[in-house]
């Protein structure tokens, strides 16, 4: 059997095989052909909001820095100098106008272009600086989101993310009408494989198990709201390894029902804004505060997941890194902006109330994967379905990762 | 100035690292003074907490959640937990005012679970308040060296 076969052959479409998870092969493979052959979220707009401002990121292994330039072009960079490999950006975000190398001083602009070389004399003739600008990625964006490519020739973003798109604009809502801007980051790794993640956004099934101790937490009313298995959800798979997964169907569209009821525990946060807003504002921006009631993961590293984004990064095929991004109303009042804050922080991180289960969860699947080597990861939870909109803690959106995994891997 | 002295401060913040280590975590809230915050911020420059992201921005109410939730049995990444020894050092007096001492300290905490041995570094602030029935914990802020960077999942308290 030749290498495309024996992945097709490992990916089925009620199962894959477990060396997904544990074969170091594999994952240079999907390096290669998945990150190396796609787009890859890389950035928010607000991260790099004015002129002449960059983050580091990457694309799969590979350091890149995001710059938006001064005519507020973007720009992905690889993060290597051109003359000796050393990387020319170690601040994980800031403003500058060049980035010098370190080691022999070469400078670049921050649309990459080589602009000055030390004692340049001792190059003569062989050195053209118009050849070694740092190595410049396709940059496309959608809603704020940015992604890059190392491929020149694959189709537009837009046509990538396909009835994705309807989603996220739908996920966008929750800037209340003033936008949304990244209000800071937990950024955690586990000792896993990086589609271990992946699934988990997609994974209803472990909500009421591994988060009991987070749904316990919680007022009845919102223990209610959380309680993702009984609400009539559903997941349909978008496409190219996209998927949406509705846990809260009420909180699909969150300009719709502003006259419902405000829940108990944003009676505060209203009768701060009622001070300064009027009463329909109000209950705009308390409905964005507590986000959306759905998850987008969109293949292959990045999820818009109900209040934040969710990043994933490949380290190495036992190691993740993830980050997850809380979000704000770009210029939205102060107080439901902490609300959010301080929403973000009781689930999300190394501390939350539901990330540290997560991440054991994931590192037990890892170690336990160690066992059996010629045992199968079931993936055929909800197949008997005939449509898309069956119920939630069906394996649609994992099945639908898989079916492109397979196609990127095979090809 | 408070009525504190150095010693009596020294050895309120190692009880405080001792109930922690031990998981008694009862006793450790009734060190709390009521209005007080327990955070723990992801930048190592944040000054306005309440108004950045942390791993961790508790009151009162917060942190009784999260004793419940650690001891509940429920949640998987503290049942067990990983094992810690930490040890508190490099005190010093930052402020005394009227009421409250301030003191800064280096805490090095050894976890260990599942074959793995890991290190978390942080200096540590503490505000420290004399009252009739002894001292009360009105902050605590634990920033890691690390704060800013890829940290894992923490099922114990810092």
């Amino acid at each position: 059997m030749d290498q495309q076969s024996r992945y097709a052959d490992l990916a089925r479409e009620d199962r894959v095989h477990t060396s997904l998870y544990t074969d170091a092969a594999i994952f240079d493979a999907e390096m290669d052909r998945i990150f190396g052959n796609t787009w890859v979220w890389v950035a928010h707009d607000s991260e790099i909001p004015t002129p002449n401002s960059f983050k580091m990121s990457h694309v799969g292994l590979q350091p890149v820095i995001v710059t938006r330039d001064k005519d507020s072009q973007l720009h992905v960079l690889l993060n290597r100098c051109r003359h000796r490999a050393a990387s020319v950006c170690e601040q994980r975000r800031g403003r500058a106008n060049l980035f010098v190398c370190r080691y022999h001083g070469w400078s670049y602009d921050m649309t990459g272009r080589l602009r000055a070389v030390p004692y340049a004399a001792g190059y003569g003739t062989d050195l053209e600086k118009a050849d070694y600008p740092l190595v410049s990625l396709r940059v496309e964006t959608y809603a704020g989101l940015v992604f890059a490519t190392l491929r020149e020739d694959i189709q537009p973003l837009a046509e990538y993310l396909g009835p994705a798109r309807a989603w996220i604009d739908l996920f966008m809502k929750q800037g209340a009408g003033f936008g949304i801007k990244v209000a800071g980051e937990h950024r955690f790794r586990f000792p896993g494989n990086w589609k271990i993640q992946l699934e988990n956004t997609t994974d209803a099934y472990h909500f009421p198990i591994v988060h009991r101790s987070f749904l316990t937490s919680l007022d009845e009313e919102t223990e209610g709201q959380f309680d993702v298995l009984g609400q009539g959800g559903w997941i349909e798979d978008l496409g190219n390894g996209h998927s949406v997964m509705v846990m809260i169907p009420d909180l699909v569209d969150l300009e719709a029902n502003l006259d419902a009821p405000i829940p108990e525990r944003f009676q505060d946060l209203a009768s701060e804004l009622a001070k300064t807003h009027a009463p329909q504002e109000v209950r705009r921006i308390v409905r964005a505060v507590g986000g959306t009631g759905f998850n987008i993961n969109l293949f292959p590293n990045v999820a818009c997941s109900m209040a934040f984004f969710r990043v994933l990064r490949p380290i190495s095929v036992n190691e993740t890194e993830i980050a997850h991004m809380a979000l704000g109303m770009q210029g939205g009042p102060e107080a439901a902006n902490q609300a959010r804050l301080r929403l973000h922080e009781h689930f999300q991180g190394p501390m939350g109330f539901g990330s540290p289960d997560d991440a054991e969860g994931w590192e037990r699947v890892q170690r336990g994967a160690a066992a059996g080597t010629d045992l199968w990861i079931m993936l055929n939870r909800g197949m008997a379905q005939t449509s898309n909109t069956g119920d939630v803690s069906a394996e649609t959106g994992m099945r639908a990762a898989y079916r492109m995994w397979r196609r990127m891997m095979a090809q | 100035m408070t009525s504190l002295t150095l010693q009596a401060a020294v050895e309120f913040i190692w009880l405080e690292a001792d109930l922690l280590d031990s998981h008694d975590y009862a006793a450790w809230l009734a060190l709390w003074a009521p209005t007080g915050h327990y955070i723990i911020p992801t930048e190592r420059e944040a000054e306005d907490y309440a108004a950045v992201l942390n791993v961790v921005y508790d009151d009162q109410a917060m942190r009784e959640a999260r004793v419940k939730r650690l001891q509940s049995g429920l949640a998987m990444s503290a049942a067990p937990s990983a094992r810690t020894v930490r040890t508190v050092s490099r005190f010093r007096v930052i402020d005394d005012t009227a009421e409250l001492l301030t003191i800064r300290c280096a805490q090095h905490i050894v976890e260990y679970k599942y074959d793995r041995t890991r290190m978390l570094a942080a200096d540590v602030v503490f505000w420290l308040m004399p009252g009739p029935s002894g001292i009360a914990l009105a902050r605590k802020v634990v920033t890691l060296i690390n704060a800013d960077d890829a940290l894992h999942g923490i099922g114990y308290l810092l």
